[in-house]
């Protein structure tokens, strides 16, 4: 499921962003400028740009996310492009269709960009593999796979509030055995080049192949916070607990939860991030969510500013024959 | 066939104090007292940094890059090195002075113009541009120009800086004069 050759052209430009896997350092820091550039648009009076005019954008969620969609939505508006929302679970895929009629049927309208979010992980590939040549696939998160415009956008405001990747060494914290977010952010982080991505997580939280993701694993939060510059919590899903996976929401918090003491381990200057929903008191305390060092609104913010560049990148090279 | 230099870097410094003249009577003829000054990616800027400085303009210089805007977009893709547009100054009202460096086609004037109007409506546009050419697709002439060479349409002429400015030219000249 590497989709390298899927997901760029023969001159190595975006073609569908389906993992972070396969990209070099240079294509995931031209996604970063580009982003630097829609940044600036919430400033003018007209916020948005023309360069998507006339296409149409589908969001094609087989799995209900109504924040990623949004964002999503909003990004595609503020290039112009006109969106359909296509919510699966709840229309065709119950009626019997398959992934592929459901595909066809929505390319029978003229779509030009699929922004898919599914359950089961492959299924952006699947669909990236199916779609009429022209047409592009963003992965907006299948199963526990990938998630890569979540990971590009937490690279955008790391690097925002560093400077630099390099120096920097990282710590993700809780569920990475079910994260495709945590995924996508370490073969990022990884890519990009810092010093150390450290993840920290109780053993029943971690996939056993962990350590070949390129991480040094930690069990013990406080040692694992120890002078790290920026501090990736992610969600702790509720139905962990009910697999037995974790004794219970108040334990976990004990062992795992971010508080201002143990936020004190990290370096004074280290910025706190999570993909949200935050879960307030269980994986973080309000204390730090809304803390001086935590930069979690400004990921959203962000996260229009990264999707825009993906999509018009991916877009803008995907339009059939090339013409000089 | 290689580049060829056409202007080295103090005679553009002279043709720019020239059109620094210009620009100012046509400013007074106006009645324009308070203009801002915008530059267009990559070498508008050149020129721009210089004009803003002999002008005395007041207001920072603005910096606009018309990637965005492009009308060949779905044929050319993203430029790979957008820079962000950032005009610091509130164009609601204002009389600009729009500069770039080459003005062939039009068509990057055109985009630059609708850029400008996402920020604001401007009061007035006044175009400047170092070089005019042949080959307009739109209806868009400066009002100020620095020089208009001779080129024959396969022969493309470039700015390179910023320190020091180099006009080249690049193409064949077997058909100049036709234009």
């Amino acid at each position: 499921m590497s989709g390298g050759q899927l997901q760029t052209d023969e001159q190595g430009r975006l073609r569908h962003f389906l993992s972070i896997e396969g990209f070099r350092r240079e294509q995931l820091l031209q996604i970063l400028d580009t982003a630097e550039s829609f940044a600036m648009l919430p400033g003018r009076q007209v916020k948005k740009v023309p360069l998507l005019r006339g296409k149409i954008i589908t969001n094609l969620f087989f799995e209900n996310s109504t924040r990623t969609r949004t964002t999503f939505e909003l990004a595609a508006k503020l290039l112009s492009a006109d969106v359909i929302n296509f919510n699966v679970d709840i229309s065709a895929t119950s009626k019997g269709e398959t992934l592929l009629d459901t595909l066809r049927n929505i390319e029978a309208m003229h779509s030009d960009m699929f922004v898919v979010r599914h359950s089961a992980s492959g299924a952006a590939h699947f669909i990236a593999r199916h779609v009429s040549p022209g047409v592009s696939v963003i992965n907006a998160g299948d199963g526990r796979h990938a998630h890569p415009t979540q990971a590009m956008l937490d690279m955008f405001t790391i690097r925002r509030h560093k400077g630099d990747f390099t120096p920097l060494r990282v710590a993700i914290v809780g569920d990475v055995q079910h994260s495709r977010v945590a995924r996508s952010q370490i073969m990022a982080l990884n890519t990009l080049g810092v010093t150390e991505v450290r993840v920290i997580a109780p053993r029943t939280l971690l996939p056993a192949d962990v350590r070949t993701l390129g991480v040094h694993v930690f069990h013990d939060l406080e040692q694992g916070l120890r002078d790290v510059d920026v501090v990736i919590m992610l969600r702790l899903q509720r139905e962990r607990m009910e697999n037995a996976l974790l004794p219970s929401a108040h334990e976990y918090f004990q062992l795992y939860g971010l508080t201002a003491e143990r936020l004190a381990y990290a370096k004074p200057d280290a910025i706190v991030m999570h993909p949200g929903p935050i879960n307030r008191g269980v994986e973080i305390t309000s204390e730090v969510a809304d803390g001086p060092q935590s930069v979690i609104l400004q990921q959203v913010s962000y996260g229009i500013a990264v999707r825009m560049a993906v999509m018009s990148m991916a877009m803008g090279n995907s339009s059939g024959e090339q013409d000089s | 066939m290689s580049n060829r230099s056409f202007m080295q870097h103090q005679a553009i410094l002279d043709l720019i104090q020239g059109m620094a003249r210009i620009t100012r009577r046509h400013l007074q003829d106006r009645g324009i007292t308070q203009p801002a000054m915008i530059g267009i990616h990559t070498g508008g800027v050149w020129v721009a940094q210089r004009l803003h400085q002999l002008l005395q303009i007041e207001p920072p210089l603005g910096q606009l890059d018309i990637s965005f805007y492009r009308d060949d977009f779905t044929r050319i893709g993203m430029n790979p090195q957008v820079k962000p547009s950032q005009i610091p100054f509130a164009v609601e009202d204002r009389h600009i002075v729009l500069v770039d460096d080459v003005i062939q086609s039009g068509r990057t004037i055109r985009a630059a113009m609708n850029e400008i109007f996402d920020f604001g409506r401007p009061a007035s546009i006044t175009l400047v541009t170092l070089i005019e050419r042949s080959g307009r697709e739109l209806p868009i002439q400066p009002d100020i120009i620095g020089l208009e060479p001779p080129l024959a349409d396969d022969e493309h002429i470039r700015l390179q800086g910023p320190d020091p400015l180099i006009l080249e030219i690049s193409g064949d000249p077997g058909n100049r004069g036709d234009a």
